[in-house]
């Protein structure tokens, strides 16, 4: 067991929290809310330059190293000014998408530039009715001899306003029932609605349209059809990450809280030695070390070979982001007072990230219901069920004796 | 960064393994096995049997007879005891004031008094709180004055009350912080004493917990003759061992691994509890909570593993074990309260009196009722709250 930070990894966690507070500080995400696309393409080429948007991505498709754990270092000091270059939307979602499902050739075509930030993708998983099932798709995917046309609808598509390609899941008839393939679709497809939204948290996404669009068959990503586990780690994946944004934000407002209650004075006091103060600022504390060592927990398990194992350690972070990370950004509000509770703070713009990072990739109660069904956790009740059943059987035989 | 063992670890793991298999008696596996509480006499009995294996203390330098185990292995053995339910030996001698006298103990005490703790021979508790010091423990009053041949350094004499003093009826020493100076700062006036409990003028009346066992106890000290020689450390020096003793308890009673034993027993228990055709487990909400608190436990033993990591490279403890105490207590509590809740009617029973309840759900009111001590003792959780917001976040003080 080691949790300390290799010499690469140092570097990196530096090299990002110098990048978060000087070319990107809160302002910036401040500012751009109010632009249409809401990041600056610039500055994601920039981020391309230096080398961040190809972290989780093998060397053999220009990427550097493959280790999730270096992305979700990275995502955690830009959650700490909340950058706004859609990094989870096109790295981690469309990004780890086709790294996951496609071939060599799809990956050197599609990750290549957006890794150089000269593209952006982003992933289109979900629609009205699935809430966080990725497997309960509605849009289908057709083959028409050489293409596939592909039909249905897409909600809250993250990035989706301003990505050169989307990746779409649809359900794959041929592949029989619940078969899932992943298309990448251009931007400039025919039959592709793709209508800008703004989000609460400042953000840009899109709600998309596919009425008959038509790919080549090297637009399907792998064997089509088979897409559905790869989709259900790239959520996996994306929790995680998420995960990894709300402890930079959670940090940072606790930082933001404990700053102002050393400053703030009433009553003819720093209201920090106010002991009901004291003590919620304590319980914000545990909750960020809590969310650090779930985040570690997730971002190390989500390699492991077993399936549970990787679900259970991301599960476990994301219920604690729900849980702990939301705490700490309430209780942020709180602790400033009427001030926490206007647009002109900042510990808003943390709050309302936090709250949308819990709601995405599965929420509180998906992930704990999720959790319990894992084989690390019913191992115990089988046991149980097991036992009761010989018990009983022990005493059928007995009352058959008598 | 790296969540594996090495495989000497591994290997380390898998000895104690074997070792537990065979050395729990089967009158105290038995009891293991349904999370019975144990008694003063088990408990020793087991402590011996750790001695002899050489791992009864295992934090203790090899010069004193410890097994000279590193950090991440101290850290497995506890883990696999408290997971197999071992009784968890009495903490006042081995983990307090054993390290304490290493620490701070004169050549003579150390060679009195470790030999024993150590086997076990002699039984030690601990005399801190006061019907007035508690939480505020520096207020204590028992006094302890100098029998004055002239030159301040006789003897002592020890009146007053020291309360919680848990397993003084079976003790055969107290250490013990009196008041040796009342003219200054009151952290300024106290020493730390060794007590031998068969000195005349000594009484001890035991209390019932909540959970319907006598561990706490009230004692009394009325003119208890004190050799010289029994005091630890500079004479009013005794406030700084205080401190450092509280901070040997705070790490050593998150008992994650009690934790995880708790959930797995109530686990067991909603799945076999059948309401209506169906496991209790399967009823969302139940199901929902069991899950939340092990996702809790999971969160708790994450933050373990990485203050073990620390200690391993030779760190000393950092932020993320100063929560260690209060959510390892919160989680005990709220694991037992489910348990409670999953119980249903068979919550109602009192040391299964009757024989009315399955014997894995025996203990489960006693041990939930003992367990609301746990966010009181070893420093109250609101203590440990105000020394995070002291310490770590730097908030002011008033």
């Amino acid at each position: 067991m080691n949790f300390d930070l290799s010499d690469d990894q140092k570097l990196l966690v530096e090299t990002a929290a110098s990048f978060a507070k000087k070319e990107s500080p809160i302002d910036r995400m401040r500012r751009l809310r109010d632009d249409p696309i809401g990041y600056e393409p610039a500055m994601w080429r920039h981020m391309g330059e230096l080398g961040w948007l190809g972290i989780p991505f093998p060397d053999s498709v220009g990427g550097y190293g493959g280790r999730f754990i270096d992305a979700a270092l990275l995502i955690e000091q830009l959650g700490a000014t909340l950058v706004p270059e859609p990094y989870i939307p096109s790295v981690i979602l469309a990004g780890m998408a086709i790294e996951r499902a496609g071939d060599d050739q799809q990956k050197k075509r599609w990750l290549v530039p957006m890794i150089e930030g000269k593209t952006a993708m982003a992933l289109a998983y979900a629609e009205r009715h699935s809430r966080y099932d990725v497997l309960d798709v509605a849009t289908r995917a057709e083959r028409k001899g050489a293409t596939w046309s592909i039909s249905g609808e897409k909600v809250f598509v993250l990035g989706g306003h301003n990505a050169d390609h989307l990746v779409v899941s649809a359900g794959v008839a041929e592949a029989g029932p619940g078969g899932i393939g992943l298309f990448v679709v251009a931007r400039d497809t025919a039959g592709l609605t793709v209508d800008p939204i703004a989000t609460m948290d400042g953000r840009r996404a899109a709600m998309i349209r596919l009425d008959g669009a038509t790919v080549g068959e090297d637009c399907a990503l792998g064997e089509p059809g088979a897409a559905g586990p790869a989709l259900e780690d790239v959520m996996d994946l994306a929790s995680a990450a998420a995960c990894a944004e709300g402890l930079g934000i959670a940090r940072t407002v606790l930082a933001m809280t404990v700053e102002y209650l050393k400053t703030r004075e009433q009553f003819g006091a720093k209201i920090g030695s106010f002991q009901a103060l004291q003590h919620r600022a304590v319980d914000m504390f545990i909750e960020v070390e809590l969310c650090h060592s779930t985040v570690i927990y997730a971002g190390l398990a989500i390699d492991d070979p077993d399936r549970d194992e990787r679900q259970a350690a991301v599960s476990a972070a994301k219920v604690q982001l729900c849980q702990g990370g939301r705490f700490v950004v309430r209780q942020g509000i709180q602790l400033h007072g009427g001030i926490g509770c206007t647009d002109e703070h900042d510990v808003g713009l943390y709050f309302k990230r936090m709250q949308v990072l819990g709601a995405l990739f599965g929420d509180e109660v998906y992930h704990t219901e999720r959790f319990s069904r894992l084989s690390s956790f019913t191992a115990d009740i089988a046991d149980a069920s097991k036992a009761a059943e010989q018990a009983a059987n022990s005493q059928r035989v007995s009352a058959a004796g008598e | 960064m790296d969540l594996s063992f090495t495989p000497q670890h591994q290997k380390f793991r898998a000895d104690v393994n074997a070792f537990i298999a065979t050395a729990i008696p089967p009158d105290i596996r038995a009891k293991a096995e349904v999370d019975a509480g144990f008694d003063m006499p088990e408990i020793m009995r087991w402590h011996k049997i750790l001695y002899q294996r050489g791992w009864v203390a295992p934090h203790w330098p090899e010069a004193h007879g410890g097994p000279g185990l590193d950090p991440t292995s101290r850290f497995i053995l506890s883990e696999e005891l408290e997971m197999a339910g071992a009784p968890s030996l009495s903490p006042f001698g081995i983990t307090m004031v054993g390290p304490l006298l290493i620490e701070f103990g004169s050549d003579e005490q150390k060679k009195r008094f470790l030999p024993p703790i150590l086997s076990g021979e002699e039984v030690w508790c601990q005399g801190y709180s006061e019907p007035n010091a508690g939480s505020d423990l520096a207020s204590l009053r028992t006094r302890a004055d100098i029998v004055d041949g002239g030159e301040g350094d006789g003897d002592f004499v020890v009146t007053g009350q020291k309360t919680w003093t848990t397993y003084a009826q079976y003790a055969d020493w107290i250490f013990c912080l009196v008041r040796t100076d009342s003219s200054g700062k009151k952290q300024d006036g106290i020493s730390f004493l060794l007590i031998d409990m068969k000195s005349p003028g000594i009484e001890v009346k035991p209390m019932l917990t909540l959970g319907g066992t006598e561990a706490f106890c009230e004692t009394f000290f009325d003119s208890v003759r004190v050799p010289r020689a029994n005091l630890v450390g500079p004479l009013h020096g005794g406030w700084t061992l205080a401190k450092a003793l509280l901070g040997h308890e705070r790490t050593a009673i998150a008992a994650v691994g009690m934790s995880q034993r708790m959930l797995r027993r109530v686990k067991r228990i909603a799945g076999y509890t059948v309401h209506r055709g169906v496991p209790l487990i399967e009823n969302a909400e139940f199901r929902a909570r069991i899950a939340r608190a092990e996702i809790r436990l999971r969160a708790l033993q994450m933050a373990n593993y990485r203050t073990v990591a620390g200690a391993q490279l030779g760190r000393a403890p950092g932020p993320e074990s100063s929560i260690l105490k209060i959510r390892g207590t919160e989680l005990h509590q709220e694991i037992s309260e489910l348990t409670m809740d999953v119980i249903g009617h068979n919550s109602l029973s009192w040391f299964n009196d009757g024989d009315v309840v399955p014997a894995i759900e025996a203990w489960v009111p006693q041990s939930f009722n003992y367990l609301r001590a746990a966010t009181v003792y070893g420093g109250s959780n609101e203590i440990q709250r105000n020394v995070i917001a002291k310490n770590i976040l730097g908030l002011p003080m008033r």
